[in-house]
This record gives C-alpha cells, structure tokens and sequence, in this order.
C-alpha cells in the first residue's frame, strides 16, 4: 500500500495517510491478508464440496479417471512448489533481515519454480487434450460411464485451472516484489509486502497439496 | 428538531466535497466519503432502473391475461428486477453507502484501512453492473435471480453468462467492502474505543462484513461453474449430462441464504441508532442486540436448506434446516423487544428518520414471523413458490432493509451533505412509503395463501381484484420512493439557507462531534473516547424537549 518511491530507511515513511503508525499499518494489511485467504478457502471450497459429492457417487468413475492422469508429472510439480515455498520464506526471511541480494535471488528463484509449475502444467493439458479428455471442447470415453468419468475431468480442469490463475497472480505478485526489491524498498523495518505475498504463495501451495492427491492418487 | 448544538470552532476548514471539485477528485479519490457518495449515485440508478422493471411487472399483473406481454418478456421483466435489486442495489445499498460513510467515523479513524482497495471495490460494483446492463438490453434474462441450473446453464435462450458475470464481479466488490470493514474495526479504532463502546450500526456491519467474507466466494465459484457449464457444455449440473441440479441448489443458498441477512442486518444497524437517538434513551439491552447481530450472522450459515424443502432433499435435512430457521427467529427477535424496550419511558419525536425506523419494526416483524411460518415444514408446502413467498420476503427487503436505508439517508443526510432536508416533504414520503408498501405487498400474502403461484403473467379471474390493490399500492409506494430524491436534491440546491448544523439531533455518537459535512480526514483532532457508548443522560435531555 505505499505510495513511497525513493530509498528510504525510516519505516514511518511507508505510513500511508490513514494510518497513526508503521505498527498499526503492520497488523492492518496482515489481518487484511488472513481475511483474504479465508474467503479464498470458501471459494476453492464450493469446488470441494461439489467433488465430495461426486466422489460419494462415482467412486469407480472417478479411479478411472484418475489413473489416466500423470502422476510423475503431478509428483514433480508437487515437489516444485513445496520447493518454491521454501525459497518464498527465505524471501521473507531475507527481507526482515534486511538483506537484499538475498532477497532478490529468493524471489527469482521462486518466480522461477512458480513458472516450471505453470509449464509442466501446460504440458499436462497438451497431453488431456491429445488423449481427448477434454470436456466439451475435445471429448471422448471408450471406457466406461463416459457421462461420470466426464464429471470428474471438468473438476479437474476448473480446479486446477482455478489453481494456476492464482499461480499466475502470484507470479504477477512477485514480479512486482521484485521491482520494488531491487530499488531498495524493502528494509529490516519494512517488509511488510514481501510477507503477506509469502502467506498467499503459501495458501496457493497448500491448495495444490490438497489437489494433488485427490485429483491424481485416490 | 429538538436540540441543536450548533456553533463549532471548526468554522473554516476545507470539508470533503469542497476539497477538489475535477472529475478526477471524484473518479479517483481514496476518500471513503467521496466513495460513499459514488456509491449513493450509482445504487439509486440501480434502483430506478429495478423499479422500471418492477413497475412492468405489476402493470402485466393487472390483468388475468397475460396481454401487455408475452410470458416469456414478462419472465424477463421479473429476472432483470430481482437480479438488479437484489446483486446491484440491496447487497450495497447501506454497507457501501452508510456504511462506507460512516464505519471509519464511528471508529474515530481517518479513513478504512485500504482506500485504494475501497476504490477497486466501486469500480468493481460498476464493472458488475454494466455487465448486467449489457445482458439486460442483449437478449435479457429469464431464468429468475436464483439462476437454478440446468435451465440456465443449458435451457435458456437468454444473455445468463453475461449476467451471471454480472453478479460474479459485483461479489468481488462486496467481498472486498466486507474485508475493508473488519479490518478497520479490528485495528483503526480511536484509543479509548473499546469493542462494547462500539456503536451498534458497527457491530451489525461487521456481522454483514462476515458474511461477505464467508459466503460470497461460494456463490462466486457456484456461478463460474454454472457459467462453465453453459459455455462448454460440460456437467456440473445438468442431470442430462450426469450432474446434480440440486448441488446448484445446495451451493447458491449456501451464500444466498446467508445473503439475505447481508441484505437486513445493516438494516438493524440503522435503527438501533435512530431509535436511541429520537427516544433520546441509551439502547436496552446494548449488548444483546450487538450479540445477536453475530448470532444471526452465524446461525444464518446453517439454514439454507429452508429453500429446498420441495427439491427433494432428504426429509431428515428438512427437518434439521426447519428447526434451524426456526431458531434464527430468535436473535432477530431479541431485536425487536430491545428496540421496543428502548422508547419505553423515553422521549420519542416523530422526525422522519424515527418514522422510518418504526415503519421498519412493524414490517420487519411481519416479514420474520412469515419467515417462521414456512419455515415449519408442513406449511410451506403448500406455500412454497406461491405470492406468499414473495410477500415474506419483500417485508423483509423492502419493509425492513429499504425503508432502514432510507431512514439511515435521512438521518445522516445533513451530517454526509452539510444540508437539511424539507421535514414536512420527508414526513409525507415516509408515511407513502409506508402505506404504499403495505398495499402493494399485504394483498400478496392473501393471494399466496390462495394459491397464487409466483413468476407467472396469467392468473385465474378470481384474484384480479387482489392484483389491482398491489398494483395500485405499487404506484404509491413509487410515488414515495421518487419524492425524496426530489426533496433530497433540492437541499443541496438550496445552498447555505439549508445549512445543517453540527449535531441537528442532539444525538450521540463520534459522527456527532465533527463538522457537517466532514473535513477530508474527518476529525480536525484526533479523538479520543472517555465516554460509554450512547451516554443519554436522560433526565436532563428530556428537560430540553
Ligand atoms: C426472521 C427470519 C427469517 C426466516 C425464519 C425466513 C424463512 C424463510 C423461508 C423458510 C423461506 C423459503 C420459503 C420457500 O421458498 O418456500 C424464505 C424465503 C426467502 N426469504 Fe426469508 N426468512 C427470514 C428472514 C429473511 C430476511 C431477513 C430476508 C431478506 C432480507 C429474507 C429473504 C428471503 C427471500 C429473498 C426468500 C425467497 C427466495 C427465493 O426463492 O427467491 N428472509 N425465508
Ligand atoms: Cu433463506
């Protein structure tokens, strides 16, 4: 929320107007940052609800599908955000710490396993599309209960997709970190931005953690 | 207009409308009261443009035959009325508007947390709304505001993506509002602003601002998979395709059940200051109304399944959900008798806000206790999908929310524009208002019973004297809604000869204590609270009157 440009090194320069302090902006855009992600969890949640009742009724659809889904590849995309999770808090980490080379490389880095994420993704959906998995764009089921299985092929792609648009906001977010890092914005008293981005990377990984096993495993 | 503290140091200082007066200083401002005011613009067009189409609606009703229009127009006419009041006017009617005023002032703050984001939050609402005006003049809609699948994701022959999206970016905006709200609450208020020094216009925003939170994303995902469905042709939803039409169901009142308190608590909030303010009584029972705010808030959560008792759930779900609703009934009414118990043995005038504030008791009474009687199973099936449906739920929208929002208008009014309104003009309205909307909407309830099914444009000879009685009543009831944007208007016109004092009312409360209209910042110093909340001292107000 700072409107600042220059280099700074008095966190009360980053005070926006409406705020008494840099403590009291601190736990605003925290709190903010919270609030958000649990309206984020409703949301994903209205497409878990609707995949626990179709799971409750196919069953045996849904272990169809699911084995025609890349697990290697889900596997490695998994490790890759759980990677990119981790150079994401030692962004942070580096940001409090004031040190900003470090912190520079952290968010490249994450930016970069972010963006593998996002290809082996793209390369998955080639693949559903070649295999005619595609629900009404490019569809067909010589198996069994083609109407069933379909239904778990559309969760697939409006999860995951839901997913990788909050990928892609995520990489927009953390380019735009890495602008206002190089230019020196971010200091051991105001970090404030590179933190609430870390919670919302976080949640994103979380969400895959919970798609991957449902969605490719059971 | 009893007492009048009038005569403040504050004689010149730059007040928030008269700090810039370029487009831009509107377009782009981050001033919460400037936001407020763009919203107050734009939902009183929703409004008039929801009106039109409910004018059309009654005026088809005026005959048995469907002959203004053909059934499918007048489908449309209904959609397009309920999509636009209930997404583009009632969701932000007081939140965006008085809430948007007035939450940063309550809390002794200089703005909400997030100005920036207050800003994205109208731009959404526009957003939503022109994508619902592009459906509205592209074909129309015409699957009724509940969307209900697998007419509109694959039946329907109207613009429902278009409006659908509509709905979906207008929840964005409301979500945001919500999130701007509590967190202002939670961290902005002025030192010595304890939570039970909160006014309860407060308190009910923030149940209103937890239910945004909480429900909106659902019916936001809800309506991108219906919206998926009808574009792809891909199942979620329709039986045909081996989806289940009532998980739409299930998943659109899971929010818009929900929503309905969004659409009333901010309502209660309204009153339970106006009612203090005109007994001129500290509230009773401050911290039950305040309780039951977020009780309802949170009971509303679980009662959803009140609109699916004939859709086939399962009888058990029925019967939980009906004890539920059944229950909701309670903290609600723990309102009333509080609101009642304060003008006991207080000393009640009759200004228009108070007016309104009362109109608002007794309709909103008669709108919940109908809630409770479908609420019992056996009853609504038979009143299911009928005009007694119809008739609850607009005593509860429009006799509870609208007539508190109005109120809330005008007993802020010289406090947001600086001006007083013509009291004898406004007393007029109320009472038009009033009776307007009891004739339009008790023959409703007859009909309902009789078995008038809704979202029909033909109808049995029988009832068209009932159907004459609402339509005409409908005329009144627009008649009072048009007079205040009238008077309203001309206040502003009639420059410093309408020149509102600090505190017209001799009310409590830190909106009080602050130039009308506001400085930019709001307070000229920064306040702080050594006072309980509503500190009427009763005996020496009443010696004033
Ligand atoms: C006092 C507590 C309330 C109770 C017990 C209650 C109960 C109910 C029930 C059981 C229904 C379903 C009837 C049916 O479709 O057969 C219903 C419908 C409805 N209620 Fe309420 N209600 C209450 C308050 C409200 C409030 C405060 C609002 C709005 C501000 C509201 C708005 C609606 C709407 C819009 C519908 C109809 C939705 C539709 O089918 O289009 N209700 N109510
Ligand atoms: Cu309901």
């Amino acid at each position: 929320m700072s409107e600042a440009v220059a280099h700074h090194t008095h966190p009360e320069e980053h005070v926006a107007h409406q705020f008494h302090d840099a403590q009291q902006q601190y736990d605003s855009s925290t709190l903010g940052m919270w609030l958000f992600l649990l309206t984020e969890i409703m949301f994903f949640g209205g497409m878990f609800g609707a995949y626990a009742v179709y799971r409750v009724w196919y069953p045996e659809a849904f272990k169809l599908a699911a084995s025609t889904t890349n697990v290697p590849l889900g596997a490695f995309n998994t490790v890759v955000l759980i990677v990119s999770s981790l150079t994401m808090a030692l962004a942070v980490q580096s940001a409090q710490l004031g040190k900003k080379n470090r912190l520079v490389l952290m968010l490249i880095l994450t930016m970069v396993f972010g963006a593998a994420f996002l290809g082996v993704k793209g390369i998955e959906y080639t693949e559903k599309w070649h295999h005619h998995h595609v629900p009404g764009l490019n569809w067909q089921w010589e198996g069994e209960g083609p109407r069933e299985v379909q239904i778990l092929f559309c969760l697939y792609f409006a999860m995951t997709g839901m997913h990788a648009i909050h990928m892609v906001v995520g990489l927009g977010i953390m380019l735009w970190l890495l602008i206002n890092a190089r230019r020196g914005e971010y200091t051991a008293s105001y970090y404030n931005p590179v933190e609430i981005s870390g919670l919302y990377w976080h949640f994103v990984d979380i969400v895959w953690i919970f798609l991957f096993p449902l969605l490719y495993l059971i | 207009m009893s007492t009048t503290h009038a005569g403040s140091h504050a004689d010149n200082y730059v007040s928030y409308l008269g700090n810039g007066t370029t487009w831009q200083s509107w377009l782009l401002t981050k001033d919460h009261k400037r936001i407020a005011i763009l919203y107050l613009i734009s939902i009183s067009v929703f409004f008039l443009l929801g009106g039109i189409f409910a004018a059309a609606v009654r005026l088809e009703l005026l005959t048995p035959q469907s002959d203004l229009m053909e059934a499918e127009t007048y489908n449309k006419m209904f959609t397009m009325h309920g999509v636009v009041m209930i997404f583009f006017f009632l969701i932000p009617s007081i939140p965006a508007t008085l809430g948007n005023f007035l939450i940063p002032i309550m809390c002794g703050a200089k703005d909400l947390a997030f100005p920036k984001i207050n800003l994205l939050s109208w731009y959404l609402y526009i957003i939503g709304g022109v994508l619902g005006l592009y459906a509205a003049v592209n074909g129309g809609v015409e699957t009724g505001w509940t969307f209900y699948t697998p007419y509109s994701s694959t039946y329907s022959n109207s613009a429902v993506i278009a409006t659908a999206m509509g709905a979906f970016v207008a929840g964005f905006s409301s979500i945001l509002t919500g999130l701007n709200f509590i967190v202002t609450i939670h961290k902005m208020r002025a030192p010595g602003l304890t939570w039970g020094r909160l006014p309860l216009f407060v308190w009910a925003h923030y149940a209103t601002s937890l239910i945004q939170l909480l429900g909106t994303p659902v019916i936001a995902i809800t309506l991108v998979l219906m919206m998926l469905e009808r574009a792809f042709r891909i199942g979620f939803f329709d039986p045909a395709l081996g989806g289940d039409p009532v998980l739409f169901q299930h998943l659109f009142w899971f929010y818009s059940h929900p929503a309905v308190y969004i659409m009333i608590l901010p309502g209660m909030g309204v009153v339970s200051e106006i009612i203090t303010a005109f007994s001129r009584k500290s509230v009773f029972g401050y911290k039950f109304i305040a309780g039951s705010s977020l009780g309802i808030a949170v009971i509303g959560f679980f009662v959803w399944g009140h609109h699916m008792f004939t859709s086939g759930q399962s009888v058990y779900a029925s019967m939980v959900f009906a004890l539920i609703t059944q229950a909701v009934a309670v903290p609600s009414a723990i309102k009333v008798f509080n609101w009642t118990a304060t003008m006991y043995k207080g000393s009640v005038s009759w200004d228009t806000p108070m007016l309104y504030a009362l109109g608002f008791i007794g309709l909103f009474t008669i709108g919940g206790v109908t809630g409770v009687t479908v609420a019992m199973l056996g009853v609504d099936l038979h009143l299911h999908d009928t005009y007694f449906i119809v008739a609850h739920f607009h005593y509860v929208m429009v006799g509870g929310m609208v007539l508190a929002y109005l109120g809330g208008l005008h007993f802020w009014w010289p406090k947001m524009t600086g001006r007083m309104y013509h009291e004898i003009w406004a007393r007029v309205s109320a009472v038009l208002v009033f009776l307007g909307f009891n004739f339009t909407f008790f023959p409703q309830f007859i009909l309902g019973y009789m078995g008038m099914p809704r979202r029909y444009a033909a109808y049995p000879e029988e009832w068209q004297v009932l159907h004459i009685m609402s339509t005409v009543g409908a005329s009144v009831l627009g008649f009072g809604f048009i007079l205040p944007g009238i008077y309203l208007t001309a206040s502003l016109l009639r420059g410093k000869a309408a020149q509102a004092p600090m505190n017209p009312y001799g009310a409590k409360g830190l909106e009080w204590t602050i130039p009308s209209p506001p400085p930019t910042e709001n307070f000229l110093a920064m306040p702080t609270v050594n006072e309980e909340v509503y500190a009427y001292a009763e005996t020496e107000e009443k010696a004033l009157v």
